[in-house]
């Protein structure tokens, strides 16, 4: 143990390891990129789409169906799909099937709860700000959105934390990202490689939890700030998104 | 009550008003009624008879199937919905302050969505916090969570003044308060109405509250139907038909005191003694009949009753020395709360304060039945 | 891979039965177990903090960090212990039902409306008694929705095990399928493992409603 501990701290130290086309800056700067771009374009597809089916009432079987798509099929099998999708349309090997599989993971939890958020918005406050002369944007600028951002943003970090645990796995697509380190570490057998790719990946993860704890803080209105206190039911109606 | 217009205030006038959602009975029938400038008018009537939807369409929440509604002679369905509710305060039962802004927030929705200059925002939210009975300091920053139910209504009450609106649409404002602190809403309001004088449309299930809230009373019967419409007293002295015989109750005698208000009564003066005085100087001005002295604080607000006997010994008056007990009226209180809380605290009379709680006079049980025997009409 | 290849070799399927019984059998056998040892170690564990509030936030802290490592670096660091076992695979499963398990037993037990314990021990119950008679019971929908959601997402996540050639579906959908260029095994897999996903949901909720008939239906949807 004491002895991969070195192995470990001797990868990390290794400047081997911090230069070139393998390099640990190299890897992470993929990882984000896959993840952030994944992570954007779902936004871009599902917050319009969302907004427009929370706050019309109209189309809300496509948040159901995907809902219960993001629940049912298994993040390797996006992936697996993605692939000769990616193929067929001769977009080619890895990065493009790995963005389009993250992309795809990350709707539905998004779509879920900016759906969910706006349609849980009490009538009553709707009446009231309809009432008090509120056009149909001002609603939703003023009054919709602000009351469902604990839960978009509730979903924007499961759908960030499922992407940048499938970016990982994008790696068998021959992806870059630093699911290369685990993926090559497991093929060549280089355990101290495996595992400190394990531990960027985790420590990566966490910073995306850290991100999403902060943003939360700041972005929602200490009139809606719950204590999270324990023992709450899990935060997101999705749970983990397709697993990853 | 009938209070001066202020310069703003609207008639609003219901046209042959007919309401219909989807195919079933209509939730309004051939309504014809005009609320003059300034006046309360309180629209009453059993659990479904169509008083929300009556309110409803004057702002253009519910669009009528047939008919006009009138506010100062322009149909409404020709004003464009968005601006005309702005001009037109609204306060429903249920508050619907928004979780996410601060009280102040609230009350600067409407003047913020019509643009006024942050500081002409900021001073009208102050204004009205303190017009509604609540420190702008204390409460200007918090969230909605943090309050009691009957400041959140004061609240709704004080976001649907922000903008000077000529017309205020109150769906059972105060429906979801215990009664004591309903009494004190109304009044509150009703004081404020007096410097505001706006066209008020007030919805409610309590014959109490309509006859001590309005000028004028609606009342509807199940289908939508406008079955009288007249003052408090003439609904009293005269019902229209057995239905809103009934529905205003078999004690309409009873009721009849709820047309008149506490301060519209003589006050008895009884002797006053502050905290501090010496019992000498006390006792110098008590006349030879005279068997109790009322002990109020610095600010003139009363503590209690003192007897002859309390003063018999020498040195200043203790505020522990006072018997409590008496009940604290408002002169915006009717005669019938007036004479259910002397009752419910078995006492002859009861204290009248002002708005700060200070000293006005007192009333007797007996002043309060006495004018049940003088001949109303 | 190519354009003129059909979208599904029915051939190969038919010569493949077996194999992918197997595998979707393989894959139901791991979810299983994962949840059923989840739950032998989430119940008395939830049981035990509620004894000692203090230990609910550090054991919700620390299920709820291994809820966040990815699936492939929990894998990764399992790997030199235990090697490309199934053990591997069933550890990190296990690990991720904690938390989901924790927290809605936790929930589950503390929604019982407090009256009704108040009622419970008025009438005699004994703490374990009152447990099991009553508040277990009341509690059952919530836990079984965290046993739904916990079964659904490991059906998910132990597809990726077949990364180390343990992971049920997984297997057929990585290693028959994207390591050969071959699309078959891919959409099979997928489909497979949507069917099994989809299963076990509709049947845990049918057990959930005959569990506890009293329940309203909305209640236990979520
Ligand atoms: N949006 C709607 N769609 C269909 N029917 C409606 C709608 N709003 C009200 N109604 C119906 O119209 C009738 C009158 O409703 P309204 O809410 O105006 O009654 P109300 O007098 O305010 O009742 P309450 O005292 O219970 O508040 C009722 O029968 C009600 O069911
Ligand atoms: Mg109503």
């Amino acid at each position: 143990m004491i002895a991969f501990l070195g192995e470990l701290g001797a990868w990390f130290t290794d400047p081997a390891h911090w230069t070139g086309n393998d390099s640990i800056p190299l890897r992470l700067g993929e990882h984000i990129g896959l993840s952030v771009g994944g992570l954007g374009l779902a936004m871009l597809v599902a917050i319009p789409l969302g907004l427009f089916i929370g706050h019309t009432g109209r189309g809300t079987a496509v948040v159901v169906s995907a809902s219960t798509i993001g629940r049912a099929i298994p993040s390797v099998a996006i992936l697996g799909l993605a692939f000769p999708v990616t193929l067929t349309l001769g977009w080619g090997l890895g990065v493009p099937p790995t963005l389009l599989a993250l992309m795809i993971l990350a709707i539905p939890p998004i779509l879920t709860n900016l759906y969910v958020g706006l349609r849980e918005v009490d009538p009553e406050l709707r009446d009231a700000a309809t009432g008090s002369g509120m056009s149909g944007r001002q609603l939703l600028r003023r009054v919709e959105w602000p009351l469902a951002l604990p839960l978009v943003l509730a979903g924007m970090r499961t759908a960030a934390v499922t992407v940048v645990a499938t970016a990982t796995i994008g790696a068998i697509l021959s992806t870059g990202g630093l699911g290369r380190y685990i993926i090559d570490g497991i093929a060549q057998q280089d355990y101290p490689k495996m595992v400190a790719g394990a531990v960027l990946v985790m420590l990566l993860a966490f910073a995306v939890e850290g991100l999403f704890a902060i943003i939360q803080r700041r972005a929602v209105s200490p009139g809606l700030q719950r204590q999270a206190g324990p023992g709450g039911v899990l935060a997101t109606p999705e749970g983990r998104a397709g697993g990853g | 009550m009938i209070s001066a217009a202020a310069p703003t205030a609207s008639a609003v006038s219901f046209e042959h008003v007919e309401k219909r959602y989807g195919a079933g009975p209509p939730a309004v029938r051939d309504l014809s009624l005009t609320v003059p400038a300034g006046e309360i008018c309180v629209l009453v009537g059993p659990s479904g008879c169509g008083k929300t939807t009556t309110m409803r369409m004057v702002n253009r929440l519910v669009e009528p199937t047939s008919g006009r509604v009138l506010i100062d002679d322009q149909d409404v369905a020709g004003l464009p919905a968005v601006e005309l509710r702005r001009r037109i305060g609204y306060v429903i039962q249920q508050v619907g302050l928004f979780p996410h802004l601060t009280i102040g927030q609230n009350v600067a929705v409407v003047p913020n969505l019509l643009r006024w200059a942050k500081a002409d925002v900021a001073e009208r939210v102050d204004e009205l916090l303190l017009l509604v009975g609540l420190d702008p300091e204390t409460y200007r920053d918090r969230y909605p969570a943090a309050l009691s139910g009957g400041e959140r209504q004061r609240v709704g009450v004080a976001r649907a003044l922000a903008a000077r609106p000529s017309v205020l649409l109150m769906d059972e404002p105060f429906g979801a308060v215990d009664p004591i602190r309903r009494e004190r809403l109304q009044n509150e309001f009703l004081r404020i109405q007096d410097e505001l004088g706006a066209t008020v449309i007030f919805v409610t299930h309590d014959v109490d509250e309509a006859i001590k809230m309005a000028d004028r009373i609606a009342i509807l019967d199940v289908g939508g139907a406008l079955t009288q419409y007249d003052t408090p007293n003439a609904i009293l002295s005269a019902p229209a038909s057995p239905f809103v015989e009934q529905f205003v109750g078999a004690d309409r005698g009873l009721k009849r005191l709820s047309l008149s208000r506490v301060g519209d009564l003589p006050l008895d003066q009884p002797l006053l003694a502050r905290v501090g005085e010496q019992r000498a100087a006390v006792r110098a001005r008590l006349p030879d009949d005279g068997a109790f002295v009322l002990l109020t604080d610095g600010q003139r607000r009363p503590l209690g009753w003192l007897s002859r006997e309390a003063l018999n010994a020498d040195g200043p008056l203790s505020d522990t020395e006072a018997v409590p007990g008496s009940a604290l009226l408002q002169p915006e209180s009717t005669l019938r709360d007036a004479l259910s809380a002397l009752l419910a605290a078995d006492v002859q009379s009861g204290v009248v304060v002002d708005a700060h709680d200070a000293v006005l006079g007192t009333i007797s049980v007996d002043a309060i039945s006495a004018t049940l025997r003088v001949d109303p009409a | 891979m190519t354009p003129d290849q059909p979208i599904i070799d029915w051939a190969w399927v038919g010569r493949n039965l077996d194999l992918l019984l197997e595998k979707t059998g393989e894959h139901a056998l791991i979810t299983v177990l994962s949840v059923l040892i989840g739950l032998a170690i989430a119940i008395p564990l939830t049981i035990t903090v509620r004894r000692w509030r203090p230990l609910v936030g550090p054991v919700l802290g620390f299920t709820g960090a291994l809820y966040v490592i990815p699936s492939l670096a929990l894998f990764a660091f399992l790997i030199p212990i235990t090697g490309l076992s199934l053990t591997t695979t069933l550890i990190a499963m296990v690990g991720y039902t904690l938390l989901i398990l924790i927290r809605n037993t936790l929930a589950g037990l503390d929604g019982v409306t407090p009256e009704l314990v108040d009622v419970a021990t008025g009438l005699g119950y004994g703490p374990g008694q009152r447990l099991w008679r009553i508040e277990a019971p009341l509690a059952l929908p919530v836990i079984m929705a965290g046993i739904r959601l916990a079964t659904v997402s490991t059906i998910g996540l132990v597809a990726v095990a077949g990364i180390i050639g343990q992971g049920g579906l997984g297997d057929v959908i990585i290693n028959l399928g994207i390591h050969a260029f071959f699309a078959t095994p891919i959409i099979i897999g997928t489909i497979l493992a949507a069917t099994l996903a989809l299963a076990a949901d509709a049947g845990l909720l049918a057990l959930q409603r005959a569990l506890s008939p009293w329940a309203g239906r909305r209640a236990v949807d979520g």
